[in-house]
């Protein structure tokens, strides 16, 4: 590994010093070879490794999860249909195992954001790409980027701390104006959809746009022929000719907003249910993961290896919704040439 | 279109310059509507950045950077989480370079097409999608516990006293053997909860990132200046290293850091693999109990006391966006150090 930074440093390497110019001329054939062919293996090993990682991460994931579910106190079946999520109640029995409210909690959040970020993003996408002039368009994309780039725990705190406030001050405003009795928990799954969709709109956008982009000209300039106006040449030609990359923006922003963690555990807080309003407060995976490793669970106990079989689940949500927008870019691909 | 002009003449005929102008009033709300779509992400980060320094910026002291952790809000600082910070994006940057530049350097040069290096591709990007979470549960299962192997009494233990590791029994259970009879470098085994363990953790987060930031690097370089290379009678590695990448590197610097900054506000994976919460000392060696600043926010952000749920985090937050922000400072000025003009 050595050998590749040190040749890797940049201006040096382009003006070799004459010392090293002159041992290159006087290498036999078999040196350098020999040479080539270590670092070709290294390279390799280093090309490889991904896949190392890959099978790490599915031996630590399935093996505590396997271990998990030989526990007597609790069953696949149990675990994947039951509505009760109570991994400190008493007894410890199969119905307190049950992971769908983590599940309700997740997706909640996940299709709340959705919800929020994909129209505003993909709107910004078509500013971004069809009315915006170039100028403007060089400086809002980087600034939109900075919104992917913000620490998610910055995002948690963001949530709490304005987020809540302005909603509970709007709805009780609401209340006393209209009469409604609408109660909103301090920490509620709306406010953390919120700021996860503030977070995943520069996917949604970026994606979107760099799609739209690599629609030829020649077909926006046919349509403009033909009469149409900016809004038709927006909505009937380029939407629908980088349609494939939009739905894929799409697939991959939900999956992170799945796999967010610390926006939602400090704003959606920790409460597993299975509920449909998100004015009270839920449990995610995410949360629950963190919940028990920041009480410091030990390795062997039913709690801490309950963490994994979680996270192999949200592993193969979060795998599969990667594969479904791989698949929708492959298929749906319009090629042009 | 056609449907348009049908109905027209059946709900009333408003005529060409009607329909155009209908149509004008469209495009213009909706290039309103797109605008404010736009806009909507840059006011919640103008809101953010805001309530931050509305809340944060009385509570700026230089016992934020000076102090540990404690439990008077006044009094109370990051200092070990800082330096913990700094430590294991050090570790990160040291190990994810060589691995990611080295495996798109694999891809994009030296790699055949076929099946297998699909396959490497297809993983990569799908572990680009693998909730950063996950990775803590990898780095716990394999750099904290090493997946087991190692309780006392198994086979694997055994070896590894046969060979010279002694164990050592404290809070957390290890084998350790000196290297070269120098005493400050050691190996222990399993990791367990070291700044090591959470720099090796954030690599492998990182990784899939930097690879494909270096391959884009890489693939922009024109076919020219290795066929001239070649040309020349370079080797293979020889056109890699004295061309592609002297020229690929601005690019990788920038992807590299970009990737470093995503891991320094990383939090999820550092409390999973077990990083602590209260550390009132800095680490003397890659073995050491750690923290780090986001935890440290997320700390303070957990408890009751609103001089620390409000204040002191977002306090914290400023100095973490110091940070992030003079990194992306260095990142810009060294792509313009090294950038190579090719005309």
């Amino acid at each position: 590994m050595a050998d590749i930074t040190s040749s890797v440093d940049g201006a040096a390497v382009l003006n070799p010093p004459r010392t090293r110019r002159k041992q290159g001329y006087r290498q036999s054939r078999l040196v350098r070879n020999l040479r080539e062919s270590i670092i070709h293996a290294l390279l390799f090993f280093a090309g490889a490794f991904s896949i190392l990682v890959t099978v790490g991460i599915i031996l630590s994931l399935f093996v505590d999860a396997v271990g998990f579910f030989q526990r007597p106190e609790v069953t696949l079946w149990k675990f994947l249909t039951g509505t009760t999520w109570r991994p400190l109640g008493q007894p410890v029995v199969p119905d307190n195992f049950g992971v769908l409210p983590l599940v309700n909690g997740t997706i909640m959040i996940g299709a709340l954001s959705g919800l929020i970020a994909i129209p505003l993003g993909v709107g910004a996408a078509i500013f971004l790409s069809e009315y915006a002039p170039i100028q403007v368009r060089n400086v809002l994309k980087p600034i939109l980027e900075i919104l992917a780039g913000v620490p998610t725990v910055i995002y948690g705190y963001f949530a709490i701390t304005f987020i809540t406030p302005q909603l509970r001050s709007f709805v009780e405003w609401l209340n006393t104006t209209v009469g409604t009795d609408i109660r909103v928990d301090f920490f509620n799954a709306l406010s953390a959809s919120v700021v996860v969709a503030v977070m995943i709109i520069p996917m949604v956008a970026s994606i979107s746009e760099d799609a739209m982009r690599a629609v030829p000209t020649s077909l926006r300039q046919a349509a403009y022929g033909l009469g149409a106006t900016r809004f038709e040449v927006a909505t009937r030609v380029v939407v629908p000719a980088a349609l494939s990359g939009i739905l894929a923006s799409f697939i991959l922003a939900l999956s992170r907003a799945v796999g967010e963690t610390m926006a939602v555990t400090i704003a959606a807080g920790a409460t597993p249910k299975m509920t449909l309003n998100p004015l009270t407060s839920v449990q995610t995976m995410t949360a629950f993961i963190v919940q028990v490793s920041f009480g410091d669970a030990p390795s062997g106990s039913i709690n801490g290896q309950s963490i994994f079989a979680v996270g192999a689940l949200l592993f193969l949500m979060t795998l599969f919704m990667n594969i479904v927008s791989n698949i929708v870019v492959r298929r749906f691909r319009e090629e042009y040439e | 279109m056609m449907a348009g002009t049908a109905q027209g003449q059946v709900s009333g005929y408003i005529g060409i310059e009607g329909r155009r102008a209908r149509r004008n009033i469209v495009g213009r709300v909706f290039s309103v509507v797109l605008l404010m779509c736009t806009l909507f992400g840059l006011v919640m980060l103008a809101a953010l950045l805001v309530d931050i320094a509305i809340e944060g910026a009385p509570w700026l002291s230089p016992s934020l950077w000076q102090n540990y952790p404690s439990r008077h809000a006044e009094k109370a600082g990051m200092r070990s989480g800082i330096v913990g910070s700094l430590i294991v994006i050090g570790i990160t940057a040291l190990a994810s370079f060589p691995l990611g530049v080295g495996a798109a350097i694999y891809l994009e040069e030296y790699a055949p097409k076929n099946r297998f290096t699909n396959f490497i591709l297809v993983n990569i990007s799908n572990l680009a999608g693998v909730p950063s979470i996950v990775y803590g549960m990898l780095g716990l299962a394999v750099f904290g516990r090493l997946f087991g192997l190692l309780e006392p009494g198994s086979a694997f233990a055994d070896f590894l006293t046969s060979i010279g590791f002694q164990f050592q029994s404290g809070g957390l259970n290890y084998y350790e053997a000196q290297l070269f009879n120098i005493p400050w470098l050691s190996i222990r085994l399993p990791f367990g909860r070291s700044i090591l363990a959470g720099g090796l953790t954030m690599t492998l987060l990182i990784l899939p990132v930097v690879i494909i930031a270096a391959q884009e690097a890489i693939r922009a370089v024109p076919a020219s200046v290795r066929q001239a290379a070649y040309g020349l009678g370079a080797t293979r590695w020889q056109v890699v290293s004295r061309t592609v990448i002297p020229i690929a590197m601005p690019g990788i610097m920038t992807g590299m850091i970009l990737a470093i900054s995503r891991a320094i506000g990383e939090t999820a994976p550092l409390i999973i693999m077990g990083a602590f919460t209260f550390v009132a000392f800095l680490p003397e060696s890659v073995w050491d109990r750690f923290t780090a600043m986001p935890i440290q926010i997320y700390n303070w952000i957990t408890l009751p006391q609103d001089e620390f749920r409000v204040h002191l985090a977002a306090a914290g937050i400023i100095v973490l966006l110091a940070i992030l922000l003079t990194l992306n400072g260095i990142a810009i000025f060294l792509r313009n150090r090294f950038q190579i003009d090719w005309q």
